[in-house]
């Protein structure tokens, strides 16, 4: 059982009071009318299944209800770290640092 | 007594006698005892028969890595047990066990005409026997299949024990209590770090309750064994578990222990869980789970007493136990010949050594020389010999260059192998860790962590007893200190040590038929070199499919004693080298674990949160029947007299159209929605436009995905312009809750917006027909209930009975209806009192079921029963339910996408049989030809189907492609009974112009 830790609460508590919320820094498009068929779509399904690093939600579900971001990695699935929701996508640099 | 009991010696007590059976038989063991070594004391190695050849087996190990041994144990009614290891098996006064797999006995088995059969049972039997003809499949083959596989027979009743489970942390974690994992756990405790230790056996000591002869810091190993646990036991930091297995490790140093608690007490104590589950999570753990002897590979290696050497040593010394007076050694490796010793000195007549080796050191012939047994080295053994116990060997000289000279016939009455000694990785492996291949010593060893953990000791390639000591100590306090502790490890030395070494083989040298060989690989599973072999002729070139073709490894014991073997003949036949053919994934558990384990305290009414309203008890005071919704139990129907559920249901439905029902709705998801922009997200939320409800007004909301397809619905009131009383389906409470939070938090956190669940707030009583507005006229308070000032879908807030209300006029039955939300602790006593003052209208408590049957009527759906989560508005004909001049809300781009508006997408109609008695099966599917072939071509399926009292005739809702343009056809529903047909029809079969709600 994985150990993640709440951005906002600030504290590491066990996987059993986290919800996944799928990919990261996907964001809903300001006005979806003006989209095409094909860039909805995009937004609707395509997804980057990645192998190794990878942006994703979280929900403190049990705990203080919060949505946030996450860097894991899918093949040892170990979080890298977590980081608040509205927050930019860390940069190489900053996900190496706090692999480190 | 027997002759195979040496008395005084190994560690059972040989004072107290322990009386219990095998296949109905009394035998008398010592306290201690395993049911393996009292047997083994008895004389008796003939224990079961294997699995597919149905070949009588013994005891091929002496601990948890047994593959033969597997016993069913019955301890009274729902505590029968079946393959238990009898190896690890602790026996007590009035043990009851029973050997498996055989029919009539044990000593005569019909199965094993299997045996003779040999040829026809080859890997990969099962895919090519059963092919042809197709059709024997369902009713030949598979039935004869499951009837012949599995071991043993699983209890047939509840289980009557309970077992508990607890969470525990500690800075350092060491499993496996021998010599490595004891000095580990004494070092990371002397530095007061918080230390658990665990070991599967009852004692701790590991491999030197086997070997009493090595001393070590100038002590005998037993009086250093007794110091070094007193002085664990003296620590308050130490947690010392034995009788616990460390079954699995998990991410982030948690591992899974299971304890054994009360399978060894002859009498069991009071109200005791059987066995606890403790999950741990350690700052540091130390893997000290030592080694596991592999066999050798030769034809006739499974006979009853063909034993590891090993732990022929472990029985005589652990347990004061000869395996037999007369026996063999055959081996590649010195610690062999260390057990031909220890049996010659406890009286055996060791009848021979057989080493594959051509030399051998030294010392080990020089002692066996002068100790008068005879060495063969550079010999092999091509068979043996004996029915229900091996009565000879049949060992031959190989050259130098590898010519099989001819054989010699050795009569024994046992006979020890040892193939080497493969390092126990498997929790290791479990993290993932790297698996290095030492080619020198044709050994996986720990390579690359992943996970704060040290390997130590046998388990990581020191075999050694002052290496493993060694290592131990450090290991313990290099994991004290990466815990914050200071430590330093002390030192340990071992007198006289004799290392061991040798070599690995792959089946041995032979003068017989290598086809004809019954050299087993996999004792558990029956699969023998040359399946695998096979195998790889056939194509299979993985590891991972070797293993499954095969099923080499796949047994209970998961291959302990033969995953090497296998690999490295597996490799040799692949000709490639073993790491590149790769080693088969360890998954947890590490040894055979109960499912009463996993579950712990939740089974029975703790399984999972039974969720009752406010006004349950009312129910079951009235003898209700029940039906879960989700979480919730809820009243199905109210049988009165005898009555059964359709004739309560008809009765309900009756009562309530024409006079008055009564329902508890208290289940209905609730959200408060408050805030200065609540209306701004209700329109971003939901289909429906928000802004112009008015205060007191109610709407019936739709929600959907983004994907456009419906998720949710149910009727939301306007209290005021920045408070929405959002009710939701029962089931989608907590899922409409979570999605509003995302959008909240995620997409729009400018919005001043706060949600809470209110489900629990509100008990919520549903008054519907007829005589709805009379009953509560004259207890309501500061409302007024006249149709004009308070007509169909209004809320207001005031009082009934005395107590605050939020009354909504609604209707979910198409009668004139009211929900009176009441705070919930004043639930059942407004229940009560409506259910009084209803009796001049003969008010009719109602469940579920009716409340089903009256929506279908009026065509009002049900989210997640009428659809499944690809029905559009649309679809579900609610496009009405659209704010169509909103810009934007959740899921209204996807509605335009193309697939969302073809003409023949299944869309919601209802259904009318042609004959008016037969009710659908709700899920059948439909057609429209009847005749033509199978597998038909299926238009669509039955949503929901009820017999309509209202009516006297059924009716159904059904999704149909393009279904509304096909209204006034002939539809066919084929069911087990017959092919119906339908008309589709509107969705409202009663009342379509609401007549009735607007009074």
């Amino acid at each position: 059982m994985l150990l993640i830790r709440c951005p906002y609460c600030e504290t590491e508590r066990p996987e059993v009071e986290f919800v996944y919320a799928g990919e990261a820094h996907v964001a809903r498009p300001v006005d979806p009318a003006a989209l095409t068929d094909d860039e909805w779509k995009n937004f609707l399904f395509i997804r980057s299944n990645a192998r190794g690093t990878h942006f994703e939600r979280w929900r403190h579900m049990h705990g203080c209800g919060r949505f946030f971001n996450a860097v894991r990695d899918t093949v040892s699935d170990q979080f890298a770290m977590t980081y608040k929701a509205g927050m930019p996508r860390p940069t190489e640099n900053e996900i190496k640092e706090a692999r480190s | 007594m027997s002759t195979y009991r040496v008395s005084g010696k190994g560690r059972v007590d040989h004072n107290r006698p322990v009386r219990f059976t095998f296949n109905g038989e009394n035998f008398e063991g010592r306290q201690g005892d395993t049911l393996a070594s009292a047997l083994l004391a008895n004389g008796v190695h003939l224990i079961g028969r294997s699995f597919k050849y149905h070949r009588p087996r013994g005891f091929l190990s002496a601990g948890s890595e047994e593959p033969n041994a597997l016993v069913g144990v019955n301890r009274g009614v729902g505590r029968a047990e079946p393959n238990t290891r009898a190896t690890v098996l602790e026996i007590f006064d009035g043990l009851n066990t029973v050997s498996q797999n055989h029919w009539p006995s044990l000593k005569r088995d019909v199965g094993a005409i299997n045996d003779p059969l040999y040829m026809l049972f080859s890997a990969g039997f099962y895919y090519k026997t059963f092919m042809w003809p197709k059709s024997f499949w369902n009713k030949v083959y598979e039935p004869i299949i499951r009837g012949a596989a599995g071991l043993g027979k699983s209890p047939a009743v509840p289980d009557p024990d309970t077992y508990a489970s607890r969470y525990a942390h500690c800075d350092v974690l060491v499993v496996g209590s021998g010599p490595a994992g004891l000095v580990a756990a004494l070092e990371a405790g002397k530095s007061g770090a918080k230390v658990i230790l665990v070991d599967e056996s009852p004692e701790f000591g590991g491999s030197l309750l086997g070997e009493p002869d090595a001393e070590i810091n100038h002590l005998s190993a037993w009086d250093w064994l007794l110091e070094t646990n007193a002085a664990l036991a003296a620590m308050k930091n130490v947690t010392l578990l034995n009788r616990t297995t460390a079954i699995g490790y998990y991410h982030q140093n948690f591992v899974g222990l299971c304890q054994r608690l009360t399978d060894h007490l002859s009498e069991l104590p009071d109200g005791a869980p059987r066995e606890r589950l403790w999950k741990v999570r350690a700052k540091q753990v130390v893997l000290a789970q030592g080694s596991i002897e592999k066999p050798l590979v030769f034809d006739g290696n499974d006979r009853p007493g063909v034993m590891l050497a090993g732990s022929a040593r472990v029985y005589l010394n652990r347990y004061g136990v000869k395996v037999g007076n007369l026996p063999v050694v055959v081996t590649s490796h010195d610690s062999a010949w260390l057990a031909a010793f220890d049996m010659a000195q406890a009286g055996a007549k060791v009848a021979a050594i057989v080493d594959i080796r051509a030399r051998v050191p030294n010392y080990f012939v020089k002692r066996a020389r002068a100790l008068g047994i005879e060495t063969l080295c550079g010999w092999t053994i091509s068979g043996t010999k004996g029915r229900h116990r091996v009565t000879s060997v049949r060992v031959n000289p190989v050259s130098a260059g590898g010519h099989v000279g001819p054989a010699r016939t050795i009569a024994c009455d046992a006979l020890l192998m040892s193939g080497g000694w493969t390092p126990s990785v498997h929790l290791f492996s479990h993290t993932k860790g790297k698996l290095d291949w030492n080619d020198e010593r044709q050994m996986f060893l720990p390579g690359a962590r992943t996970e704060d953990s040290r390997c130590a000791g046998a388990g990581n390639g020191k075999f050694g007893l002052e290496e493993s000591l060694m290592e131990g100590a450090s290991a313990g306090a290099a994991a004290a200190i990466d815990a914050g502790f200071s430590a330093s490890a002390g030192s340990y030395s071992v007198e006289g040590e004799v290392l061991c070494i040798g070599a690995s083989n792959r089946e041995l040298p032979s003068d017989g038929s290598a086809s004809w060989a019954k050299a087993f690989v996999d004792f558990q599973n029956d699969v023998t070199a040359k399946d695998i072999r096979l195998a790889v002729r056939e194509g299979f070139k993985s590891i991972e499919h070797i293993k499954r073709y095969t099923t080499t490894g796949m047994a209970t014991d998961q291959g302990k004693t033969s995953n090497m073997n296998g690999l490295s003949i597996a490799s040799d036949a692949v000709k490639r080298p073993s790491p590149s053919v790769g080693l088969t994934t360890f998954r947890p558990p590490y040894t055979p674990t109960t499912f009463g384990a996993f579950a712990g305290y939740n089974r029975g009414d703790l399984f999972e949160v039974t969720r009752k309203t406010a006004i349950d008890s009312w129910a079951e005071e009235k003898g209700a029947v029940y039906e879960p919704v989700s979480l919730w139990r809820r009243a199905w129907y109210f049988s009165k007299q005898g009555e059964d559920m359709h004739q309560a249901v008809a009765r309900e439905c009756r009562a309530t159209r024409q006079s008055l029902g009564m329902f508890d709705a208290s289940t209905l998801g609730k959200i408060e929605i408050v805030g200065p922009d609540a209306a701004e997200f209700m329109n971003r939320m939901y289909t429906n436009a928000w802004t112009k409800l008015a205060p007191g007004r109610l709407r019936y909301g739709l929600l959907l995905g983004e994907d456009g397809f419906i998720r949710d619905d149910g009727v939301i009131g306007r209290l005021s312009t920045d408070r929405f009383h959002v009710t939701t389906t029962t089931g989608g409470a907590a899922r409409v809750l979570a999605m509003m939070e995302d959008y909240l938090q995620t997409e729009w956190p400018d919005l001043k917006v706060w949600l809470t669940s209110t489900t629990e707030q509100w008990a919520v009583i549903a008054l519907n027909g007829p005589n709805a507005r009379k009953l509560i006229e004259p207890l309501v308070e500061g409302i007024d209930l006249a149709n004009e000032a308070f007509p169909h879908m209004s809320v207001a807030e005031g009082r009934i009975c005395g107590v605050p209300t939020r009354l909504f006029r609604v209707s979910f039955t198409g009668e004139l209806g009211f929900e009176v939300n009441v705070p919930a602790r004043y639930g059942r006593a407004v229940w009560e009192a409506l259910y009084d003052a209803g009796r001049k209208y003969g008010i009719t408590p109602y469940g579920t079921e009716t409340m089903h049957v009256l929506r279908a009527e009026k065509g009002y759906i049900i989210v997640g029963q009428d659809t499944d989560g690809t029905v559009t508005p649309e679809d579900a004909s609610l496009a009405w339910a659209i704010g169509k001049t909103k810009p934007d809300f959740v899921g209204k781009r996807s509605l335009t996408r193309p697939d969302m508006l073809m003409a023949d997408r299944k869309q919601l109609v209802g259904l009318l049989t042609s004959d008016p008695k037969t009710v659908l099966e709700e899920g059948a599917q439909i057609v429209l030809d009847p005749n033509q072939k199978v597998p038909m071509k299926m238009v669509g399926h039955v949503t929901s189907s009820y017999w309509s009292e209202t009516l006297g005739r059924s009716i159904a809702l059904a999704i149909v492609e393009g279904g509304r343009a096909k209204e006034g056809q002939t539809v066919h529903v084929p069911m087990p009974d017959k092919t119906h047909s339908a008309e589709i029809v509107g969705m409202v079969f009663v009342d379509p112009e609401n007549k009735r709600l607007n009074v």
